[in-house]
């Protein structure tokens, strides 16, 4: 391997799994997405016909479609802040101490965003389950009546976001935990010759340097939420009556279960030019932001 | 006040040894009203920290819990008559062993994307070459591209392909990931330049140079990088659900997401699916927590 060519052939193959798994897929999808491909376009290509724009105007005429985006936009308003200031409390709390007790509770806060969450949401139907779960149990301790927890349209947003905050602050933590590692020991140690209490310091001091990683866990958690997917698969399918089918859910339902796989396609345009939009508007705002 | 301001006292010290700055408190010396402030958030998080855990010690107690007991109102913690049965039934009658193999051979594929994630990162890190700024800039892109977007045209491909229902289908779209590459190429820029030019003046080929020299000196992301590529590939879900007709090739988490179906009827046998499921992960991550921390703080997350 000579030095010229060197880095073609390192980068070559992960390169070319990106490009194959990462770039081509959304090109893929914008061509589909303008084909009436189904099931039997699938097996046989030259049933496929070229329909233009008949899948997009279908879609924004399709009420299921704008239920999905409507609860995908609900919890994501839920989920985000609580997920960013839950863990960035966390975080702070802490790290107050570095002593070893301190230190084995992390790990508690981050087991679950590593496990898998497929296992997770079967314990947590049970846990919610109405006749024999767990939560309903402890409510009726303190006297109040039994929750529908995964079959009531309302409260069935509620239980899925409370499962996915428990599960999304754990990488939150960590990230916020490296993030404060890194503020300079000289500004908590002027800060306190100056007088400054703790709390203070924590506000005047600590946050303003947290900044970047503020953000770059809100925009991480704004862009996961747009994707939820698992929690609402595995626990209510979607149900009850589509109540909390998110536009992911949606996507696989359209394309999985139905095969309208140019209909589906269209839908993941769709979803990628939200998350662009987003990310777009996240990055100018941060642009405005003071430099680091 | 700014930031620059507060530095003030400090830059002083030297400067005046006769009367000495305040001392910062030491360890054994806290002041009492700080120490009662330690130890009531010590409280809180202790309490936080059982909240959280809660689900898992439910799930593992569950599991062992004959089906009269699991499905008992009012509800309790510790089983009085723990039974494996449950165990026994995934591996004898539900073909658990077989998923469990599937899922650690796509555990052992991914490893196969982490050496080619390790040679991409180590390219950009040190070689400077036509077309580097552009391509890493596709290697930040994609991090942005959801799985749900391009998971209907990734199928289609890889059904052209002819790779739906086979293990490497399934392993393939998650093979190589942009923020791996990245989390790479952020550590390997640490890399003197000068040890690898000795060691090409001394005649070793680049692929030695990447697999004696560079990999070794790489040692902590790599342990990271192993223990997050082994979690993602033991909990992935939704490729195996999409591509996997055929029993056969289920993994974990498919069986497990099957079992969904008999909520009402056996929560034992699902609790002990998902203990199987969870128990490995949490034994890797309490082992490997230290060097999953740091690799964050590694990566210039500050």
């Amino acid at each position: 391997m000579r030095t010229r060519s060197a880095p073609y052939l390192l980068i070559a193959p992960a390169m070319l799994l990106l490009i194959a798994f990462g770039v081509l897929p959304i090109m893929v999808a914008v061509v589909v997405s303008l084909t009436d491909m189904n099931l039997a376009g699938l097996g046989d290509w030259s049933r496929i016909e070229f329909i233009g724009v008949a899948n997009y105007t279908q879609l924004f005429a399709d009420p299921a479609f704008w239920q999905a985006l409507w609860n995908t936009g609900i919890f994501a308003i839920l989920g985000v802040p609580a997920v960013v200031v839950l863990s960035l409390i966390v975080a702070l709390l802490l790290n107050r101490s570095q002593n070893r007790f301190f230190r084995a509770l992390r790990s508690f806060y981050f087991l679950p965003a590593i496990t898998a969450i497929v296992a997770i949401s079967l314990v947590w139907g049970y846990l919610y389950n109405t006749q024999f779960g767990l939560f309903n149990y402890l409510l009726s301790l303190i006297g109040i009546p039994p929750v529908q927890w995964l079959s009531d349209p309302v409260m069935v947003k509620f239980s899925l976001v409370l499962v996915a905050v428990w599960r999304g602050t754990g990488l939150n933590i960590i990230i916020f935990l490296a993030a404060l590692q890194s503020v300079p020991k000289e500004y908590l140690e002027a800060a306190s010759l100056d007088g400054a209490g703790s709390m203070r310091t924590t506000v005047s001091v600590v946050i303003p340097l947290l900044r970047f990683a503020i953000f770059f866990v809100t925009i991480t958690t704004i862009i996961a939420w747009l994707q939820f997917f698992d929690e609402p698969f595995v626990l209510t399918k979607g149900g009850p009556l589509g109540a909390s089918t998110s536009v992911s859910l949606f996507l696989y339902q359209t394309g999985f279960s139905s095969s309208q796989f140019g209909y589906a396609a269209a839908g993941s345009v769709v979803l990628f030019v939200i998350i662009a939009v987003v990310t777009v508007i996240q990055l100018r705002g941060r642009k405005a932001d003071v430099d680091y | 006040m700014s930031i620059t301001d507060l530095r003030q006292p400090l830059a002083l010290d030297p400067e005046l040894p006769a009367t000495p700055p305040p001392r910062r408190p030491r360890h054994g010396s806290v002041p009492r009203s700080a120490r009662t402030t330690t130890i009531i958030v010590g409280v809180a998080l202790t309490v936080g920290a059982a909240i959280t855990a809660l689900p898992f010690f439910w799930m593992v107690f569950s599991s062992v819990k004959p089906r009269s007991e699991s499905v008992a109102y009012p509800p309790a913690l510790l089983p009085r008559e723990p039974t494996f049965e449950f165990y026994v039934q995934l591996f004898q009658e539900l073909d658990f062993g077989r998923y469990v193999l599937n899922t650690l051979a796509i555990v052992l594929i991914s490893m196969i994307g982490l050496l080619l994630m390790a040679m991409a990162g180590y390219g950009f890190a040190k070689f400077t070459f036509r077309g580097r700024e552009p391509l890493f800039f596709l290697v930040l892109i994609t991090m942005m591209i959801p799985v749900q977007v391009t998971m209907i045209p990734t199928y289609l491909i890889l059904n052209g392909m002819k790779l739906t229902n086979t293990l490497i289908g399934i392993a393939l779209p998650t093979l190589v990931s942009g923020f791996s590459i990245f989390l790479f190429r952020q550590f390997m820029s640490t890399i003197p330049t000068e040890i690898l030019e000795a060691a090409r003046i001394d005649g070793a080929s680049e692929m030695r140079i990447f697999l004696r020299i560079v990999l070794p000196m790489s040692r902590p992301i790599m342990a990271v990088q192993i223990v997050l590529t082994f979690i993602a590939g033991w909990n992935s879900f939704l490729w195996p659900l999409i591509l996997a007709n055929d029993e056969r090739l289920y993994t974990l988490s498919v069986g497990v997401s099957l079992l969904n179906q008999q909520i009402a009827t056996n929560p034992s046998l699902q609790m002990a699916a998902a203990t199987l499921m969870v128990v490995p992960i949490l034994i890797v991550f309490v082992i490997f927590q230290r060097s999953v921390v740091q690799g964050f703080a590694l990566s210039g997350l500050k």
